[in-house]
């Protein structure tokens, strides 16, 4: 286990890390997930022993580990740049750490070639790391890392430098190898849909501080504050003023004359919380949980009427604008036989419906005060843990994800 | 001046592609080439098998005497002297320069031309000032001495006049940009980050030190070695300087041969034997490294 007490860093004048805690599990795939400069560098800098914190703590199984310099931590890290050696060739890289702590040379050559064969390079064992593709840099400084089984991997943005193709199929690879290895893999990376995909949990991070901590689906469904729901995916603000709050809805007065409601997550994991009338807030929905429709649905899900402005065709979903009175709905209709035979055109006047159960709550600039954290089901989590590998393939090629903000 | 700038040329030329050159560009270069160093070269050759007449002057008759004549103790031993000063004034600017390159590569732009200018100024005043300069600072009244005493480390002024230590003071405060300038062009181009990279893999400082920097920036330490030893290995007038001409070495030999015996055969021999020394042991030792490199990449 690994436990990060409130540890901050400063660089001169400029706080990069403020009071960060964090418990990571030993085994878990945990991603630290944030826009660029936010400060997840730094962060994994500290763990690897490259910095030292400014304040607070860092322990390894209870072990004090922020004081240790980085040749003496079982940590191992996995470059932005890869960083490989250029004067060694690709065997040599990976057999460097074991050379490092004198392993006997019988056993390093059979745990590198273990290794490079892992990671599908034992063919080019004897190149030189200079002629290797991205990809394969990439797979070197991977094994480079993995060979000496470190307690805690830590890997910066090792995919950002491939492109789609090669990123999807190391991310597949990453993973797998996770699985069988069972180390802590701590993942830096500023796409989202690359740390929903890998994580057991993810961190946001947001200016130097953490804004949340969860399962994908957590941070998906029920992001704390509106920079998480945003980061992660895209969402639609839609601004209004608490008119009732009972336990089981909300009513709130938007932008029309028809009241929205609120209603707990169907999964009951996010209860109601309890708000004085007249509070300002934000309800925040995401792109695909609109439906576009010709006339007004029922009482029971809320609706705002619109004009269409734009429609952009994506594949799996298209993308409606619908312009209301004074801003401007993202809505993504995933396209079915049944979407599609409806033939919306620009200039259509539609009612944009969406049910009570997925808006998401905020202050008008920031979290709401009174939300308290989601209760977290294991269930949910072990779920993620246990999906095939060409299951979650799939579901990325799906393109479950909205993009765009 | 032009020894270091052709030098570091030749690093920075490793990671340059071949550009293709137009052949009239190349005059210049092929003239400069023939002139400075061929045609001397051919003469030197030359007189080396001739001998000298009774007067001085050069007695066109071939002979190999005066390489029979250079093979004599006395002047292997002059040899010697004159490697031993080379070999040391070279290694000690490697182990004070490369730390000054290596503060110098990873100081900000700022500070990074401030130092650069540093290193330079010297080659502003003549070599023979500088040498002056040093004799002065080592004075019995020299700032040495006064810092020295202030200190209460000395009640005597210290006598560095006609020393060993003068000498080779002397010789590195003279060679050492010759030995920074290349090695931090070296430098310059190393990505620090491999440096967390094999900390990151358990390697000590030392071990970083001999397995990965030393290894990434050798054209910069070879260049570097090849720009001091080279120009040491001749050099006669700073131990003239400092240390009261009590050595003997190949440099004033053949000064000796050239001006005052007026042996010019035996001076060009002895040239000609310096040149081979120091082009033999360089072509040695790009053989090896040739070889060591091929020997990996079949590996
Ligand atoms: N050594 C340093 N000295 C001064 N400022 C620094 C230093 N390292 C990082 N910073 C600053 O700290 C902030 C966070 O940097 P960091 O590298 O951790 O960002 P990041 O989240 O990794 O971003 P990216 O996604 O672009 O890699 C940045 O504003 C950066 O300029
Ligand atoms: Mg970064």
């Amino acid at each position: 286990m690994l436990e990060i007490k409130s540890v901050s860093k400063s660089f001169g004048k400029a706080d990069v890390l403020r009071d960060i805690s964090l418990t990571i599990k030993e085994g878990e795939f945990f991603s630290l997930l944030g826009p660029s400069g936010c400060g997840k560098t730094t962060l994994l800098r500290l763990l690897g022993g490259f910095d030292r914190p400014g304040t607070g703590e860092i322990h390894h199984n209870g072990v004090r580990i922020d004081t240790l310099p980085a040749n003496q931590r079982r940590f191992n890290m996995v470059f932005q740049r890869y960083a490989l050696f250029p004067h060694l060739s690709v065997r040599d890289n990976v057999a460097f750490g074991l050379r490092m702590k004198k392993v006997a040379s019988r056993e390093i050559a059979s745990r590198v070639d273990e290794m490079l064969s892992l990671v599908q390079m034992a063919a080019l064992a004897s190149r030189s790391v200079t002629t290797l593709s991205g990809g394969q840099q990439q797979r070197v400084a991977l094994a480079r890392a993995l060979v000496n089984r470190p307690e805690v991997l830590l890997l910066d943005e090792p995919l950002s430098a491939l492109d789609l193709k090669l990123r999807q199929q190391m991310q597949v690879e990453l993973l797998a190898l996770q699985r069988r290895l069972k180390h802590t893999f701590i993942f830096v990376t500023h796409d989202q849909e690359e740390a929903l995909t890998l994580s057991d949990r993810i961190a946001v991070m947001n200016d130097g501080v953490i804004d949340q901590v969860g399962t994908p689906q957590e941070i998906y469904e029920y992001p704390r504050t509106p920079f998480v729901a945003r980061f992660i995916g895209s969402v639609n603000a839609i601004d209004g003023e608490i008119k009732d709050c009972r336990p089981d809805v909300i009513i709130v007065g938007g932008p029309t004359k028809r009241m929205m409601t609120v209603r707990p997550s169907r999964d009951g994991f996010r209860p109601l919380p309890v708000i004085p009338q007249g509070t300002p807030i934000r309800i925040l929905v995401r792109p695909e949980k609109f439906k576009i429709l010709k006339s007004a649905p029922g009482p029971e899900q809320n609706a705002l009427d619109g004009t269409i402005r734009e429609i952009l065709y994506q594949g799996p979903v298209t993308q409606f604008f619908v312009q209301l009175r004074d801003q401007i709905l993202i809505i993504a209709q995933p396209n079915t036989a049944v979407t599609a035979r409806k033939g919306f055109s620009g200039g259509d006047k539609v009612f944009v419906a969406w049910a009570p159960e997925d808006c998401l709550l905020m202050g008008r600039d920031g979290p709401l005060p009174v939300l308290e954290s989601p209760p977290v089901d294991p269930a949910l989590s072990d779920a993620q843990l246990q999906l095939p590998l060409g299951i979650m393939e799939d579901v990325r090629m799906a393109g479950g994800v909205a993009q765009g903000g | 001046m032009s020894a270091w700038r052709a030098g570091w040329r030749k690093v920075a030329e490793k990671a340059r592609p071949r550009l293709r050159r137009p052949p009239l560009l190349v005059l210049p270069a092929a003239g400069w080439f023939l002139w400075f160093l061929l045609a001397p070269l051919a003469i030197i050759f030359v007189y080396s098998f001739a001998s000298k007449g009774v007067y001085g002057g050069v007695v066109m008759k071939f002979s190999l005497s005066n390489y029979v004549r250079s093979a004599d103790l006395i002047y292997l031993h002059i040899f010697w002297n004159s490697i031993k000063l080379a070999t040391l004034t070279a290694a000690s600017c490697l182990l004070i320069g490369y730390p000054m390159a290596y503060v110098m590569a990873t100081a900000s732009a700022r500070m990074r031309a401030f130092l650069l200018v540093m290193v330079v100024v010297p080659f502003w005043t003549n070599f023979v000032v500088r040498a002056y300069a040093v004799k002065v600072l080592l004075g019995e009244q020299g700032p040495v001495n006064a810092l020295l005493a202030s200190f209460g480390l000395i009640s005597e002024p210290v006598v560095f006049a006609n020393t060993a230590f003068a000498v080779w003071l002397g010789m590195v405060t003279n060679y050492l940009p010759f030995m920074v300038l290349p090695l931090y062009v070296s430098l310059e181009k190393f990505d620090f980050s491999l440096l967390e990279a094999a900390r990151d893999l358990g390697a000590s400082p030392v071990k970083v030190l001999f397995k990965v920097l030393v290894p990434l920036t050798k054209p910069g330490i070879v260049t570097g070695l090849v720009f001091t030893f080279t120009p040491a290995l001749g050099e006669f007038v700073i131990p003239d300087l400092l240390g009261g001409a009590k050595t003997m070495l190949v440099g004033n030999l053949i000064t000796e041969q050239f001006l005052k015996t007026r042996d010019w055969p035996f001076g060009s021999a002895l040239s000609l034997l310096l040149i081979l020394t120091v082009t033999g042991s360089l072509v040695l030792y790009l053989r090896m490294e040739a070889r060591r490199q091929k020997a990996e990449e079949g590996a």
